[in-house]
């Protein structure tokens, strides 16, 4: 299988980045092309392994070393097959996933790991070209209907996997547009949008209705609902942002990443900026970073976006701070391999122009006599290790201000909205605040929840897997058995 | 009622209980008596005109004591394994010592007189003794009257005398007058069985001591449980003057077993066997089903009836081969001709064999299947004697005869001393050949001239012409094939269990390449109950190896002794000859095309009728559907028969949603047993059309369970999908013809695992262990298998069954099924478990890299807590601490002690790199443990100690079948010597290193050619059995007396038994190794089905050695997948004392279990020879060391919470263990742990763990008058010379010696010559093993077997004595395996050698007068210059070196095997290498034949031709153009 020696022939190599110049002037996927033959090579160094730890990292389970081998061998159609059986989506994964399976990858332990993200993106691109993805519409149904709440990754792989069950699903989406996250908090240069719409085109003509606008719980009854349906399935994510809650929070232009990145989504779709990612008005009307010294409050992915945007919107600085320190280079002896490497990642929005800090506590947002936003005032930290938990000291004389005009908070998110369907139907929520479920199922034996919902904020790629995961877990309930694919237990188990 | 009627009333009611008692007392735990093995010393002396002498018996007698070391003695020295001898029936003593107690015996040969063991106690004797007269009053023979034989019991060990039986001696005569001495033998026959089964019947405790030895008017049998120099002592009437014997037949046993069983010892009736019938169990089946039809025109019906059973499963081996013999010679056929028959030459594929002989073995292959094993066989009905070999020579037989008539013939020449300058001829047995003495005619008759009377007796060639039909001649009907396509072929294939892997990893090499695939390291699955898989039912049978008492065979290299020739279509009986019984359908191998199988079923001939019975059950989920369907079937079987349909055709075709298939191993197994109960077995083949078949494994259980032909048809559907897919060069049918020749060579590879050679004897032979059925499933289709732990039964069974065929056929037909990924060879998410998966591989990296104890616990969680799936044995046990008294932890030894008690696996430098395999080296010394060098030798640079201290030297040294680098030197350093009988990952398979892994440094290390490859044999060729194995035992103590010797088997039912055996072989340690382990290539059929767990062998071991009162001789190790503290406490209480470590110990160091070792591929730099990869390498001495404190930690809290002290304190507390409370598992709820965890009953002087030290009985061996001698030599290498007798119980000479000058003068010796030792007489075997560098070693005489083995620098010279009269080059002078290993130094040999001459030659150079088959197999490296003529197979594995032989008369190129050798024409640079030795041999040996060439070199050398292995030779040309010239090290 595969080529034994590939590893050892061939290097890690991936499409390029567009110029930044040029690719700062448009919100386009940042690649230039990268042909065929260049991906199978990347096939070839995949070493199917005994133990494929990339297969044990990857949250789908996707069954890589096969995929891989089936496109070193040119056999497109056997790599969509292996592909789509643990992953409805390759298409957001193949380019947004921060590919833990390439972290766990074997021959990352000495090496660069094997392309698999971007193999995985050629599989499904390849797939859509050459006319192997296909609507599957049930040739019988069930005559079970469900109701997929939210339309974001999980909703989606949810809905998929329930109608391929051969159950009436219809989804509900309290925005404009269907996609949630995929839709309005990823920018358009790492996820165009075409690519989701090219999916629910799939999704409609497999028989998949989608509701917009509709807010269950708000402008929907729920209990309605509840009667109505079989099942419900609350995909609705986590979407209540962790805030900043120091001096001079409600100076005008501090906002939540949020607001600022799902306006540029709208605008490259051309939709009005009216309404929110929740389908309520924007407050703060148009927001821009051009012209402005912009400082991104969080160092993470939704961060890294608002850098990218904020860049192309013209902004005259962007600086990213961060409370943590600054990760090594290379993994640390306490996070080995196969674990996530805490490393110090640069994103292409970096690239493209940020000044990134690290280790700095914000103590207070200054602003001039207008209530308008002029600086942050933050000082240095340092972090220690006490009893086994990290915990941060302030380093004295080290307070200073970052002057800025825009801060943009993308410090992650907390929970769902507890307002709304959550309420009405009175779901039990963890510790967390997030949806309790015991196999994705609430104590409402009718409601399941997965996702970032369920699970709390994460990864597309988790809440692709939850949504499967949920969608076999209502099919059972719904028939008792489910033919539907389970990722951890194969069908020739005996019980 | 009389009274003795009341008592047998009495008993027989008893008897039931008794027999139960009996049964369970014997077996209870893991052991089973039916696993005793044995082997053995044998020889006779003759008197080739047939006259009668006292001294004949007195030689006998004499040469059985010579051959004490072949035999054994269990705990006690003066309890032997068995000894006796069998003579002509001495007519004048016996006449005058019956007149003494009033019995006139009638004239010679119109009495016939056995000696009877009776039980001891009078009032059985007289039961018994009413039997027989009942019986011989049914016979009309009239009992003249019992004789008590004197018997001396003093000195006889206390084992033996506990059993000691009566003994009397029964005289008889027949009351009518009948035709001649064979009528009167005959109806002796029938008394004696008829008499035994009565009595063992109806009288308790009879079965294992009452026995007649024999009942003849021609032979007695003098025999019992003693030792060979008891023999004589106890039976007085053997040193009567009085008594005379033309014949005296001798036989010395060395068993496995010390329990008292007089019985057993040999000779029997006819024969005394030195070997191993490996296919007993199916040859006793097939007798049992033959019996029906026994018809014969010399017994009456009712004598017939009253000899059934022929055959007792509860006898030895050896034992039923002499019913049968028995059997046979009485209805009819000579001797010579039974033998013929039982033990054929190997004829199949044989192109040089006369056509009339062929058609005898093939007509005879019509009525019995071979009985196989190795065997050297003396026999005689006392007119005339004889030996035979089987077809391999396997074992050694030596002869020579005297100008005054003597012929002498043993397992060793020179174990009688005779004259020399009387001896006349000299020589061998022939593997397959027969030596017989007509004492009637007085003279030998060879083999040719018998034979061809044999065979010419009946025109055997045209009845075969007549009416056999060959396969291939059958007419082809003209019929469409079935295509399976899409959706159809998915749903076929999931319901026969499919999978992705079984489609790329198994079909996809065997239909492209023809090859079964390979796989690296070890299985780390469930066992089949474990798993909650669904199981294909072959899983569920782990595949028997031989190991120790006999050898494997290499299928490969020794093809022509193998063979897949069946026969098709109904049997009859064995007792006549007649033309009809060769009526049946010849097939060259039993698997079917999908032509082949409708070529039987549209079979149009008067003679064959097919019907198929559709092996089918209602998929309906209800209890017993599948059992209903089994009865169904075998119903149907017995109807078929009934109707005169004598080919079966049991097919699963015809799946579909309402019917699942019967698992195909278990409708063949059902309809096997159910017939052969019917005792209707024989008249119908079984052909199996299954779809459930496609892995080597299936198609040998299925062999093993009595399936003629099989199709597999999936297999084939699957290989045309695939030809789809993939656009193959091939067609389907040359695809399909891959198939069929990878699984065929597969399947010669698990018969010859077993030591067996043909497809006929493997075939109903069930050489499995059953591990996971009910007894009941077991009893209905698998009668008489091995299975000890019990499991699931019929419904279980079905319920596998029934979720594959659910998805295959869903009720919902919308989501299409697809394959699973399967998930067993490499880890899957969706498939089976693993013990090492992401987590637990990064768990134990990262634990031992940060020497983070609390991490090892979280890894140790992730093995131990197997609640939720079980994937071991262990898996099963709780700790009990219900009588344990906790003590503190710093109460328990200290970490310290314990770790001395690691060892790391054999891993071979080779397949791991040097930089993995020193890294645990350093490790292993530092803690004090102790690494394995595995079998590719050891760098002698890693000898030396490093400046900081570190030393790569492993502490144990392996020496395998392949020899590589074994020399005295590397022998020297070690502490321990290992000998490897099997590996877990592929038991009794031999290994490949491919050339391109051998690189200059390996090349170097194993003393080879860098860029050949090279073999490893699957058997040590001087190992073929337990007194082998002793005597292997033996040259190593000798080669470094300071060192262990360890003895490495493999876990299988009967392990018990073996390791006894390897016990009294003077063993310091066993290894018991679980099936599980590690490899560096290995097929994946053998890694995952042969062996069995180590729990099951090391508890089978312990018990057995405990049982046999010899545990506290040796240390008993385990090893296999060993990973935790829980673990290695287990192995403690079930009785280990150490343990090794080796998977887990390269995880330590990097790998991470890609199983690619034998593609070279390792990309972190374990398991690979590749510099780039190497570099990539990162283990860390300490982080080994870390691991191995963790697991001793671990241990020692265990050790601490059941209140053990010490380690000794809790070995074998198998008390400690009991089953887990809370299985419920719906499959393994049914195992029984039990006889696992039995703690066997020892008195209290019984040790449980290694206390006494072995006697090697070196204190009086010849080297050391030898280094006493040498002393100046040893210390300022000052020549000396000195001048011994020596005798065949001289064993090993030089060895020692050599150790010594290995000691002080490291691997470069002594300058040439320095010592110079002349010996006169017979040598024992070994004569110069390891002989070191600047030793001569000179014999006038004759030696033994493994002449030579390991030499390692030493000269050898041997010559006939001086006053001998015969043509030396003419004559046998060495024996067997000799130079076996050699890495250097010379041998001079004038006279011939026997066979396998040179085998394994890496550096040695030798000249000889003529061989035996198999000369310089596998040979490496070095020169062997043969004057005269070859055997058979000549060359076969080849890599290296170059063979001359000298060949006037052009015989030699068919007696070569070509395969990897080609013959050429001497170039001027290979005269002068001849010339220079030949001229040699003239001067040391002062050879006729050489003087004579070099007197004539110019006219004579033209004769000469070269053997030159192709790919040396290309290696050789390479280096020539790069400049370098040497090549061998």
């Amino acid at each position: 299988m595969g080529k034994p020696t590939g590893f050892k022939e061939f290097t890690r190599e991936l499409p390029a980045y567009r110029d930044p110049k040029q690719r700062l002037g448009d919100y386009k996927d940042l690649y230039v092309e990268f042909s065929d033959e260049k991906t199978q090579k990347q096939g070839a160094r995949c070493m199917d392994c005994g133990v494929p730890f990339c297969h044990f990292g990857c949250p789908l389970g996707n069954i890589i070393p096969e995929f891989n081998d089936a496109v070193y061998q040119g056999d497109w159609k056997l790599a969509i097959d292996i592909l789509s059986s643990t992953n409805n989506f390759p298409e957001f994964t193949g380019r947004i996933c921060p590919a833990p399976c390439e972290a766990s990858c074997v021959l990352g332990i000495n090496q660069p790991p094997v392309a698999i993200e971007h193999i995985e993106k050629s599989i499904i691109e390849k797939a859509y070209e050459l006319g192997y993805v296909k609507p599957f519409i049930p040739k019988e149904r069930t005559g079970k209907k469900v109701a997929i709440i939210g339309s974001g990754p999980a909703g989606l792989a949810a809905a998929a996997q329930l109608n391929k069950a051969g159950h009436f699903v219809t989804v509900y989406e309290r925005a404009d547009q269907i996609g949630g996250l995929l839709r309005y908090g990823i920018p358009d240069f790492k996820l165009e949008k075409w690519v989701i719409d090219r999916r629910l085109e799939v999704m409609k003509s497999e028989g998949i209705e989608f509701k917009l606008n509709s807010n269950i719980g708000v402008n929907i009854d729920a209990k309605e609902m509840e009667a109505q349906f079989d099942a419900l399935v609350l995909t609705g994510g986590s979407t209540v942002p962790r805030d900043l809650p120091i001096t001079g929070r409600e100076l005008k232009g501090v906002f939540p990443a949020m607001e600022f990145l799902s306006q540029q989504n709208k605008r490259v779709a051309d939709i009005k900026v009216e309404v929110d990612h929740t389908g309520k008005p924007y407050q703060n009307g148009s927001l821009s970073a051009k012209g402005k010294n912009v400082l991104v409050i969080g160092g993470g992915d939704t961060g890294s976006d608002c850098v990218g945007t904020s860049n192309r919107h013209g902004a005259k600085s962007v600086t990213q701070i961060e409370l943590l320190g600054k990760p090594p280079v290379g993994r640390d002896e306490n996070n080995p391999w196969p674990l996530w490497p805490m490393i110090l990642r640069t994103s292409s929005s970096h690239e493209e122009g940020v000044e990134r800090q690290w280790s700095l506590l914000s103590k207070a947002f200054i602003g001039n006599e207008k209530g308008e936003l002029t600086g942050l005032k933050v000082v240095e930290i340092e972090w220690k290790t006490v009893d086994g938990k990290p915990q941060f000291v302030e380093m004295p004389e080290t307070e200073h201000i970052i002057p800025c005009e825009l801060a943009l908070l993308a410090m992650g998110f907390l929970f769902p909205d507890k307002t709304g369907i959550m309420d009405q139907l009175k779901i039990e929520q963890d510790e967390r605040g997030n949806i309790k479920t015991t196999n994705y199922q609430t104590a409402n034996a009718k409601v399941f929840s997965a996702g970032d919902m369920r699970r709390g904020q994460s990864l597309v790629v988790w809440a692709i897997s939850e949504g499967r995961e949920a969608a076999r877990a209502v099919d059972i309930y719904l028939m008792g058995t489910s033919n539907l694919e389970a990722k951890d237990e194969g069908i020739l188990a005996v019980h | 009622m009389s009274l003795k009627n009341k008592q047998r009333a009495f008993f027989a009611v008893k008897k039931g209980d008794c027999m139960n008692m009996n049964k369970k007392l014997e077996n209870v735990g893991l052991y089973r008596s039916e696993f005793e093995k044995d082997a053995c010393g044998i020889g006779f002396v003759a008197n080739l005109k047939g006259v009668a002498a006292h001294s004949i018996v007195k030689d006998a007698l004499q040469m059985l004591e010579n051959m004490e070391h072949r035999g054994g003695c269990g705990c006690e020295e003066n309890t032997g394994d068995g000894a006796g001898v069998l003579i002509k029936i001495p007519d004048g003593f016996y006449r005058e010592e019956a007149s003494k107690i009033g019995i006139n015996l009638p004239e010679f040969g119109h009495y016939g007189t056995g000696i009877i063991f009776f039980p001891n106690n009078k009032r059985i004797v007289e039961i018994c003794k009413e039997e027989i007269f009942k019986a011989a009053e049914k016979l009309n023979l009239n009992i003249l009257g019992f004789r008590k034989v004197p018997v001396n019991n003093t000195g006889i060990g206390p084992t033996a005398l506990a059993a000691e039986p009566h003994i009397e001696q029964i005289f008889v005569e027949s009351n009518e007058p009948l035709a001649d001495s064979k009528t009167l033998e005959r109806k002796l026959f029938v008394f004696k069985n008829h008499a035994t089964h009565t009595i063992y019947n109806t009288v308790e405790g009879t079965h294992d001591i009452f026995y007649f030895t024999s009942i003849s008017c021609n032979i007695v049998v003098y025999k019992g449980q003693l030792t060979t120099y008891q023999l004589k002592t106890f039976y007085p009437d053997l040193q009567n003057e009085k008594l005379k014997s033309a014949i005296a037949l001798i036989h010395s046993r060395f068993s496995t077993n010390t329990f008292p069983r007089w019985k057993l010892a040999q000779p029997f009736r006819f024969l005394a066997h030195n070997g191993e019938i490996n296919t007993i169990k199916g040859n006793i089946n097939w007798m049992n089903a033959r019996e029906a039809l026994l018809v014969s025109e010399v017994f009456t019906k009712a004598e017939l009836e009253m000899l059934k059973p022929i055959c007792d499963p509860g006898q030895s081996d050896s034992a039923n081969l002499d019913n049968v013999v028995e059997l046979l010679l009485h209805s009819g056929r000579s001797i010579p001709h039974v033998m013929m028959m039982l033990i054929p030459e190997a004829w199949q594929d044989n192109d040089q064999m006369e056509p009339h002989k062929k058609a005898f073995y093939e007509y005879h292959d019509c009525l019995m299947e071979p009985w196989d094993g190795p065997a050297s066989i003396c026999f005689t009905d006392g007119k005339i004697v004889g030996a035979t070999l089987d077809r391999n020579g396997l074992r050694p037989s030596r002869y020579c005869l005297t100008s005054d008539d003597i012929l002498v013939m043993s397992s060793e020449a020179g174990a009688l001393v005779v004259d020399q300058s009387k001896v006349i001829q000299k020589g061998r047995l022939q593997p397959g050949k027969m030596f017989i003495a007509d004492l009637e005619q007085g003279r030998i008759v060879s083999d040719e001239e018998l034979k061809e009377k044999i065979c010419s007796e009946f025109p055997y060639s045209e009845w075969l012409v007549k009416n056999k039909i060959t396969f291939k001649d059958l007419p082809k009907p003209d019929i469409k094939y079935d295509r399976l396509e899409g959706k159809d072929l998915l749903a076929q294939q999931i319901a026969f269990g499919y999978t992705n892997e079984d489609i790329k990893i198994i079909l996809e090499p065997m239909a492209e390449k023809g090859k079964e695939p390979l796989g690296s390291m070890g299985t780390d699955t469930p066992l089949a109950v474990l798993s909650d898989q669904s199981q294909h039912l072959s899983n569920y049978f782990k595949q028997l190896f031989a190991q120790v008492t006999n050898p494997p065979i290499d299928p490969i290299r020794e093809r022509l002794v193998m063979s897949t020739f069946t026969n098709l279509g109904g049997a009859s009986s064995i007792l006549d000859t007649k033309p009809e019984h060769c009526i049946q359908i010849a097939i060259k191998q039993p698997i079917l095309s999908d032509s082949d199988i409708a070529k039987l079923r549209y079979i149009k001939h008067p003679e064959f009728k097919e019907i198929t019975i559709q092996a089918l059950f209602p998929a309906n989920g209800k209890l017993g559907a599948l059992e209903r369907g089994i009865d169904r079937i075998c119903k149907e079987a017995e109807e078929a028969i009934l109707n005169g349909n004598n080919i079966i055709i049991i097919s699963d075709k015809g799946v579909n949603a309402d019917f699942a298939p019967i698992p195909s191993l278990l409708a063949v197994g059902a309809i096997h047993h159910h017939l052969i109960k019917l005792h209707r077995r024989i008249d119908c083949s079984l052909v199996v059309e299954s779809g459930d078949i496609r892995e080597v494994h299936h198609f040998a259980t299925l062999i093993g369970f009595g399936a003629s032909a099989i199709h597999p048809y999936m297999a084939y559907q699957s290989i045309y999908g695939l030809k789809r897919e993939k656009k193959y060069k091939y067609s389907d049918d040359e695809l399909v013809e891959h198939y069929i020749e990878a699984a065929s060579a597969g399947l010669l590879k698990v018969f010859s695992k077993m030591g067996i050679s043909t497809y006929q004897s493997y075939h109903g032979a069930q050489i499995f262990e059953i591990v996971g059925l009910s007894e009941h499933v077991v009893e209905k289709c698998f009668n008489g298998t091995v299975s000890r732990m019990g499991g699931i039964g019929f419904d279980e069974l079905a319920k596998e069954v029934l979720v594959r065929h659910q998805i295959a056929f869903p009720e919902n037909t919308d989501i299409a099924p697809k394959l699973e990924v399967g998930g067993v060879y490499q880890w899957k998410r969706r498939g089976e478990s693993h013990l090492f998966n992401p987590d637990s591989i990064h768990l134990l990296q990262y634990a031992s890299k940060k020497n983070d104890y609390g991490i090892y616990k979280k890894f140790a969680q992730t093995i131990n807590d197997q609640t939720a799936k079980a994937i071991t044995v262990r898996s099963l046990f709780d700790f009990d601490f219900t009588n344990a008294q906790a003590i503190p932890l710093n109460e328990v030894e200290p970490v310290e002690q314990i770790l001395k008690r690691f060892a790391t696996g054999a891993m071979s430098f080779g397949s791991i790199s040097h930089e993995a395999h020193s890294t645990l080296a350093i490790a292993m010394n530092r803690m004090g443990g102790k690494s394995n060098s595995g079998e590719g030798g050891e760098d002698e640079i890693r000898f030396e100690k490093k400046e900081n201290g570190d030393w790569e030297r492993s502490a144990i040294k392996q020496v395998a079948s392949g020899r590589f680098g074994v020399t005295s030197y590397y022998l020297t350093n070690a502490e321990e010597l290992q000998i490897k009988m099997a590996q877990g990952a592929k038991p009794g398979e031999g290994g490949q290193l491919p050339g391109d892994k051998v690189d200059s440094w390996i090349g170097r290390v194993r003393h080879s050619t860098p860029g050949v490859g090279l073999i490893s044999p699957p058997p040590h060729h001087d190992i073929y059995s337990i007194e082998d194995l002793a005597q292997l035992i033996f040259d190593l103590k000798n080669a470094n007396r300071a060192a262990r010797i360890n003895v490495k088997l493999v876990a299988e039912a009967g392990v018990g038994t073996v390791a006894t055996g390897v016990a009294k072989a003077k063993a310091d340690v066993i290894l018991v190794s679980g099936y599980d382990g590690g490899t560096g290539a290995s097929p994946l059929s053998s890694i995952k089905h042969a062996g069995l767990p180590w729990e099951l062998g090391l508890a089978e071991a312990h018990q057995t050695l405990v049982k046999n009162k010899l545990r506290d001789r040796v240390v008993l190790q385990t090893d296999g997948q060993l990973r935790t503290g829980r673990d290695i406490a287990i192995a403690t209480l079930l009785g280990a004392e150490e343990w090794g470590v080796a998977t887990a110990s390269l995880v330590v160091m990097g790998c991470i279990m890609m199983r690619k070792c034998h593609l070279n591929t390792c990309p972190v730099g374990v398991a690979t020879q590749d510099p780039e990869l190497r570099q990539r390498f990162t283990g860390d001495p300490q982080h080994v060391i870390n691991y191995f404190t963790f697991i001793a930690n671990d241990l020692r809290e265990i050790m601490a919470s059941l209140g053990f002290r010490t380690v000794n304190e809790m070995v074998g507390q198998a008390d400690k263990l009991k089953r887990r409370d809370n299985i419920t598992h719906w499959k393994y709820k049914h195992l029984d742990v039990s006889p696992i965890i039995h703690k066997e009953f020892a008195e209290p002087t019984t040790g449980l763990y290694n206390k006494i030290s072995q006697n090697h009985n070196l204190e009086h061996i010849l080297d050391w008058k030898m280094i006493e001698i040498a002393q100046q030599a040893l210390k300022s290498k000052q020549k000396c010379t000195g001048s011994f007798d020596i005798i065949n119980t001289d064993r090993a000479v030089g060895t020692m010696i050599s150790n010594e000058i290995s000691k002080i003068y490291k691997g470069t010796g002594l300058p040439n010559d320095t010592i110079h030792f002349n010996y006169k007489g017979s040598a024992g075997q070994s004569f110069g093993a390891f002989g070191a560098p600047g030793l001569t070693l000179e014999l006038e005489g004759e030696a033994n077997d493994y002449f030579g083995k390991g030499l390692s620098g030493a000269r050898m010279i041997v010559y006939p004595p001086k006053e001998a009269k015969f043509n030396a080059e003419e004559n046998i002078i060495i024996g067997n395996v000799a130079l076996y290993g050699a890495t250097s130094g010379q041998a001079f040999i004038r006279g011939m050698a026997g066979e396998r001459f040179c085998v394994r030659n890496s550096g040695g150079t030798a000249v000889v007068e003529g061989v035996g088959d198999h000369g310089c197999e596998y040979m490496t490296g070095g020169i062997a210059v043969v004057l005269g003529n070859t055997g058979r197979n000549f060359a076969a594995g080849m890599s290296g070196g170059v063979a001359y032989v000298f060949d006037p008369k052009k015989e030699f190129p068919k007696n070569c095997n070509t395969e990897m050798v080609e013959l050429e024409a001497l170039m001027e640079e290979d005269f002068d290498i001849v010339f220079d030795l030949v001229s040699k041999q003239k001067e040391y040996t002062k050879s006729k034949l050489a003087t004579e060439l070099i007197n004539n070199w110019e006219d004579l050398k033209c004769h000469f031709v070269k053997v030159m292995p192709s790919d040396y030779k290309k290696v050789l040309e390479e280096r020539k153009i790069k400049g370098i010239v040497r090549v061998t090290s």
